[in-house]
C-alpha cells in the first residue's frame, strides 16, 4: 500500500539526531512491547510480514505521531484482535474474559535462543531465475493495495542486477490473507542516484534495494 | 490515578503507554499465550548479551586476519558463527568500505537492522529523518554525524527491503598499527557498522 511508512525521498522530517550513550530501551514498557511481540511471533499466530503490515495500516497521523515501540504495541493489539486471540471487550476490561485460544507453541525460557535468532527466509527454487548479474531491469510501476516491499521511489526506474540471493519468501503473498510463502527469486538492484533523483542529485550516489522477481521487468 | 494524567505531550504519552502495555501483558498472561519469565529473558538478552560489541569483534578480526576477512566477505553469517556470536544466524552480508567507496545501510519501509548480530537499532536509525533522507541525500545525513567524506568517494546506500541484513566493514584507520584486536574492537562503534561514522582512533585514548 502507498502509506506514510514508505518514507524514502520524503522531505520535512528535520535533522537526524543521534543520541550519546543511548540506552537499549528508553522506557520500561518498550522492552515489554518488544518481548511480547517476539513471544507472540514465536507462537506462529502470524508471521513477520503480517507484523510489518499491521504497522503500515495504522492511520497516517497515528503512524507519524507514534514512537517506534508505540507502533509495535498498536500493531500487536491489531494482530491479536484480527486473529481472534483477544476480544475488544477484553482490551476494554484490561483483563482476560475468556480462556485463551489454542496456539501451536508457547515461548519458554529454554527456547529463548530460537526466539532471538532469526530463521532463514530462503527456499528451494521452483523455477530458474529470470535475471542474472549485470542485467538491466526496470522496477514495475505497480501499486499493490496490500503489503509490499517495493518502495515508491524506485518504481518505474532502471537499475542493474548486482547480486542474486536465491529464492526467498515473497512478502506480498506472505502478508496476504492466504499467508502463502510463494517463494520468488530475490535480487539486489543497484541504481545511479541521478536515475532516481534527477540531474541535481549527488553524482557520487549509488543506491540499491532488494527486490523480488515479480517487482522486475527487463529494461 | 497519578498526577501524570494531567501532564501533556511526551510524559502523558508514556504514562498512557505504561498503562496500556501493562494491560496488554496481563491479558496475554491470563490467556496463557506468553510467560512473563520468557519476556524478562528476552529483555535481558537485548540489554546485556547481544549488542554492537559482537560486530566490533568481527571487524577487528577482519582487520588483522586476512583469512577471516575473506570469510567475512564470502559468507558473513558463517564468519560470525565461527566467532561464536550469539544469534549470528541471519542472512548477513558484509559491505567493504574502501578509499573509493563508502557504504551506508538504511531501511526506508520500516527499520530492518541486523539485530541478531548488532542488537536493537538506535532511535535515530528508526527515525523518519534518517529513513527519508539517506536514500536521496546521504552526505547531508553524514554531516549530521560529523562525518565528511571526499567529494570523489562513491556513497553506496543499501535500502534493506528484504530479509537480507547488511553490516558495514569500515577501513582500519591510520595510526592503529600494532594495536591488539581488543584495542581495535574498542574503536568500532555501532554507527561505524551502519555507515554513519568512521572509527576514531582518538576515542581509545
Amino acid at each position: 500500500m502507498n502509506g506514510v511508512h514508505d518514507m524514502g525521498g520524503m522531505d520535512g522530517f528535520g535533522p537526524v539526531q543521534p543520541e550519546q550513550n543511548e540506552p537499549v530501551f528508553h522506557e520500561e514498557w518498550e522492552g515489554r512491547v518488544l518481548a511480547m511481540n517476539r513471544a507472540m511471533g514465536y507462537t506462529g499466530a502470524w508471521n513477520g510480514d503480517i507484523s510489518r503490515y499491521a504497522k503500515e495500516i495504522l492511520p497516517p497521523d497515528v503512524y507519524l505521531g507514534s514512537s517506534y515501540y508505540r507502533r509495535w504495541a498498536l500493531g500487536l493489539e491489531w494482530m491479536l484482535t484480527d486473529n481472534g486471540l483477544v476480544g475488544a471487550d477484553e482490551f476494554a476490561a484490561g483483563h482476560a474474559l475468556r480462556p485463551g485460544e489454542p496456539l501451536k507453541r508457547k515461548l519458554t525460557v529454554d527456547q529463548l535462543e530460537t526466539a532471538v535468532a532469526r530463521g532463514s527466509y530462503e527456499r528451494p527454487a521452483r523455477a530458474p531465475a529470470a535475471f542474472k548479474l549485470s542485467d538491466r531491469v526496470r522496477m514495475r510501476n505497480i501499486h499493490p493495495k496490500g503489503h509490499t516491499r517495493l518502495p515508491r521511489y524506485v518504481r518505474g526506474h532502471v537499475g542493474i542486477i548486482e547480486r542474486v540471493h536465491g529464492c526467498h519468501v515473497f512478502p506480498d503473498s506472505h502478508a496476504a490473507p492466504s499467508r502463502e510463502e510463494d517463494p520468488q527469486w530475490l535480487y539486489t538492484v543497484c541504481f545511479d542516484g541521478r536515475e532516481l533523483w534527477g540531474e541535481a542529485a549527488d553524482p557520487t550516489l549509488k543506491l540499491s534495494v532488494d527486490a523480488w522477481e515479480p517487482y522486475l521487468e527487463r529494461a | 490515578m497519578s498526577d501524570h494524567e494531567h501532564d501533556h505531550g511526551h510524559s502523558s504519552e508514556l504514562s498512557e503507554m505504561q498503562l496500556r502495555v501493562r494491560a496488554l501483558e496481563t491479558i496475554l498472561v491470563e490467556k496463557g499465550y506468553v510467560e512473563p519469565a520468557a519476556l524478562d529473558a528476552i529483555i535481558e538478552t537485548y540489554e546485556h548479551k547481544i549488542g554492537p560489541h559482537s560486530g566490533a569483534r568481527a571487524i577487528a578480526r577482519a582487520w588483522v586476519d586476512p583469512d577471516f576477512r575473506r570469510q567475512l566477505f564470502g559468507n558473513a553469517s558463517k564468519a560470525f558463527a565461527a566467532l561464536g556470536v550469539p544469534g549470528g544466524t541471519e542472512h548477513l552480508i558484509a559491505l567493504e568500505n574502501t578509499p573509493q567507496r563508502h557504504n551506508m545501510v538504511v531501511c526506508t519501509l520500516c527499520s530492518c537492522y541486523p539485530s541478531a548480530t548488532l542488537g536493537l537499532p538506535p532511535v535515530w536509525y528508526k527515525s523518519a529523518a534518517y529513513r527519508s533522507r539517506t536514500v536521496a541525500d546521504p552526505r547531508s545525513v553524514l554531516k549530521e554525524f560529523g562525518t565528511e567524506l571526499p567529494q570523489s568517494t562513491e556513497i553506496r546506500v543499501w535500502d534493506s527491503t528484504a530479509e537480507v541484513r547488511y553490516i558495514v566493514v569500515p577501513m582500519r584507520p591510520a595510526g592503529t598499527e600494532g594495536w591488539s584486536e581488543q584495542q581495535l574492537a574498542a574503536i568500532v562503534n555501532r554507527d561505524c557498522m551502519i555507515g554513519t561514522r568512521l572509527p576514531d582512533p582518538g576515542a581509545a585514548r
